[in-house]
């Protein structure tokens, strides 16, 4: 019963307060041309960058700044024993760690080979790391919308500088700002002394390493980045004190993604469509709940001859004060929305639990990421349309843009490279000694580990199935390399997409045209989701969680 | 070159506001109102040492203590973890067999509260349920000779639900249950 009213608060909650965000970030991100606009005047003046952008433009602007923003935190991470703010005197880092996560940081990964409190100091951790997860978050928003501007049939973009920086300055920063002070207020550390030590009531030393946890945190959940201030995540009472900071934590997860629909809608100004999107991204998201919430109920395989309680479910890997619901809820949330943010150790979720986190991050659009959620759910949308039209006989048409072969080839691509890292990483990692040298335990539950850290990277998720021994140096470079690919591949290719279709001339909806805001296409929508993205997975996940399942007794 | 200028000055502006401005707002925040959470909710003695957090389990192995859950990192709170074993690794049974042991009593009709033998994900969940602080309440009878119905009643008062009605269950923190516990201790003592 407490599993119904934490999931209806949350995701119900979340999903009323994304209307409202989502027509303020339409305001903030793409003001109407006669909207007296201070900001836009700000920002120009600020980056000395003003003209009408096309979409190659747009694009290169994108990469030169995340370009910037690898260099600066790959040079901060890389010198950090130098530099200030290191009050633990945290040593040097391992050339290959610094790489993967300069590269993590900056494509809103968030995978973390390191342990923060064990290897980062305050300066890396913020003005290295946490700024990389206000700028990335930015990055995907400013993105998303390009790509509606596009959509809504305007061929000048505006500008990538500028758009960066109203998705930083007035959509995250303001709402980063609510929630942190809502954490400090609950209970969430954030301070710049170093570790604490205590004399325990036994006698012996504890040292407690803490930092200036509330400000990362917010703009973790919010910005879909995920990466935690101590090791284990939001499992870490520090990270996450009470029930409380876990149901505001779980709403910012999903709160930007989700009113990235809205807004997306409002660009296009297609807001029934929209509505549609969110409901078939609402239905996927509810349908992997309840399985994570039914399979996380059975309890510990391994207690089962033993004299231990089986009535609350699995406890392996979770936390009291959070309540029984935070594991598998938290779980399907975070890889659902390419957060990768933990609040119980997906290692030790039951088998089939498991599975729920690795079809969020194969499908990656059920909200998805910050912006490129959206994004990559137009890649199914334009799949879609075009089997849609061909079913019916007709031409296809998005919203007045003719779907032919060329947008669908970019289309087909997007999805191809997805399932290409991540299968084709963990083939090559499962079949060498690089990969099972690493895993916890050999069979199904390694293969496993392995498929979990490739969608993960490939994904832009950043969650893992932490028992893999996944610091190594060939970890670091293969899972760095399908993170860059993964991120950049489904902007530029949805680009493409819009650039081909606002270089064509649009076409008048009438009674003929396919309708994109009716139940028959949110079916279609639906169905193209399930087939071209779990399909594709599913013999990786026979081999892996399912085949685990019914190899326990 | 003008896109790497504009971009170096966007990456400027977003460092100073975004990292600068933000950090100091929450931090500035975050010492006046709540100064003592924000600083990691340690807990003084009467003199005035640090004994712990509040937030954080330590390590608990005498039989006049409320032993906390195991930790797959031994209570080191500089360097937190769970266990990853995957939920039928035997590594799972071996330590909770040993736990049993440890812990004494369990049979079938009276089996061990799951928390009581499964890590936590940090290792350094500073909570027990409400029924593994009862489980363990015959032990600390024993230990410091009172009444275990004493002892029931003394957790009864500190358990409580941490999610209000979100939550079924009730726990109770460890560490706040052993201070309470050598207090009252003292208290009595002081009183005969």
């Amino acid at each position: 019963m407490d599993h119904l009213f934490v999931i209806l608060f949350i995701v119900g909650g979340t999903a009323l307060l994304s209307v409202p965000l989502g027509s303020y970030m339409k305001w903030a991100m793409d003001p109407a041309p006669n909207q007296a606009d201070r900001w836009t005047r700000l920002f120009q003046t600020i980056s000395g960058a003003s003209e009408d952008q096309d979409w190659k433009r747009y694009l290169v602007t994108l990469l030169v700044f995340n370009i910037i923003m690898f260099t600066l935190t790959f040079a901060i991470l890389a010198l950090q024993q130098w530099l200030p703010l290191n009050p633990d005197a945290r040593p040097a880092l391992d050339p290959t760690l610094v790489f993967n996560t300069a590269a993590s940081f900056t494509t809103n990964t968030n995978l973390q080979h390191y342990s923060g409190e064990v290897s980062m100091s305050y300066l890396s951790q913020l003005a290295g790391l946490m700024w990389l997860q206000f700028v990335s978050a930015a990055t995907g928003i400013a993105a998303l919308t390009a790509l509606a501007r596009g959509i809504a049939g305007r061929s000048g973009l505006a500008n990538f500088m500028v758009d960066v920086q109203r998705a930083s300055f007035l959509v995250l920063l303001p709402v980063a700002a609510i929630v942190s002070l809502l954490m400090v207020l609950a209970g969430m550390p954030m301070t710049l002394q170093g570790s604490a030590m205590a004399t325990t009531l036994e006698g012996a030393t504890q040292t407690i390493a803490r930092g200036p946890v509330a400000a990362f945190l917010a703009i973790k959940q919010l910005g879909t980045n995920g990466g935690g201030f101590f090791g284990p995540n939001a499992t870490h009472p520090l990270e996450n004190p009470s029930f409380w900071t876990n149901a505001l934590a779980m709403i910012a997860i999903l709160l930007i993604p989700m009113a990235c629909v809205w807004m997306f809608g409002r660009i296009v100004r297609r807001i029934r469509h929209a509505a549609l999107i969110f409901a078939v991204m609402t239905v996927f998201i509810l349908a992997k709940i309840t399985g994570s919430v039914f399979f996380e109920s059975a309890p510990t395989p391994a207690f089962v001859e033993l004299p231990v309680s089986d009535e609350t479910g699995n406890l392996e890997g979770k936390e009291l004060r959070l309540g029984a619901t935070t594991g598998p809820l938290w779980a399907v949330l975070t890889t659902a929305t390419s957060n990768g943010s933990v609040g119980a150790m997906h290692d030790s979720l039951n088998p089939l639990t498991g599975l729920m986190p690795l079809a969020g991050m194969w499908l990656n659009a059920t909200f998805g990421g910050v912006g490129v959620g959206m994004i990559n759910m137009f890649i199914y949308i334009v799949l879609a349309v075009f089997v849609a039209g061909m079913m019916v006989g007709r031409t296809p048409e998005y919203l007045g843009h003719k779907i032919e072969a060329k947008e669908v080839r970019f289309a087909i691509l997007a999805l191809f490279a997805h399932a290409v890292l991540i299968l084709g990483g963990t083939a090559l990692f499962a079949a060498t000694p690089l990969g099972q040298a690493t895993v916890q335990d050999f069979g199904a539950h390694g293969f496993s580990e392995i498929l979990y850290e490739f969608s993960s990277a490939a994904a832009n998720n950043g969650s893992g199935f932490e028992g893999l021994g996944d610091g190594s140096g060939p970890w670091n470079i293969a899972t760095g390399i399908a993170m860059l690919l993964g991120r950049y591949l489904p902007i530029i290719l949805p680009f493409a997409i819009v650039g081909s279709l606002v270089a064509k001339r649009r076409a008048a909806e009438t009674a003929g045209t396919l309708g994109v805001e009716d139940a028959t296409f949110g079916t279609m929508l639906g169905l193209t989701v399930l087939i071209f993205g779990a399909l594709t997975f599913l013999p990786a996940a026979a081999l892996g969680p399912i085949a685990e399942h019914f190899s326990i007794p | 070159m003008l896109d790497l200028i504009s971009g170096l000055r966007v990456a400027a502006a977003t460092m100073i506001i975004c990292v600068v401005g933000y950090t100091a707002l929450v931090l500035g925040f975050a010492q006046a109102i709540t100064p003592a959470t924000a600083n990691g909710s340690l807990i003084a003695n009467e003199r005035g040492e640090i004994v712990g957090s509040q937030l954080i389990a330590q390590a608990f192995t005498s039989p006049e203590y409320f032993w906390p859950r195991p930790s797959a990192v031994d209570f080191d709170a500089s360097g937190a973890g769970g266990s990853n074993l995957s939920p039928a690794n035997p590594a799972l049974t071996e330590r909770a067999v040993k736990l049993i042991a440890a812990h004494t009593g369990a049979t079938e009709e009276r089996p061990i509260p799951a928390d009581l033998v499964t890590a936590s994900g940090a290792g350094l969940d500073p909570h027990i349920s409400l029924e593994g602080a009862l489980f363990q309440a015959p032990r600390i009878a024993a230990a410091r000779g009172v009444e275990i119905s004493a002892i029931a009643a003394f957790i009864r008062r500190l358990a409580y639900a941490p999610g209000a009605f979100f939550t079924e269950g009730r726990i109770v923190n460890v560490l706040e249950l052993n201070l309470a516990l050598d207090a009252e201790l003292a208290a009595s003592e002081a009183s005969n």
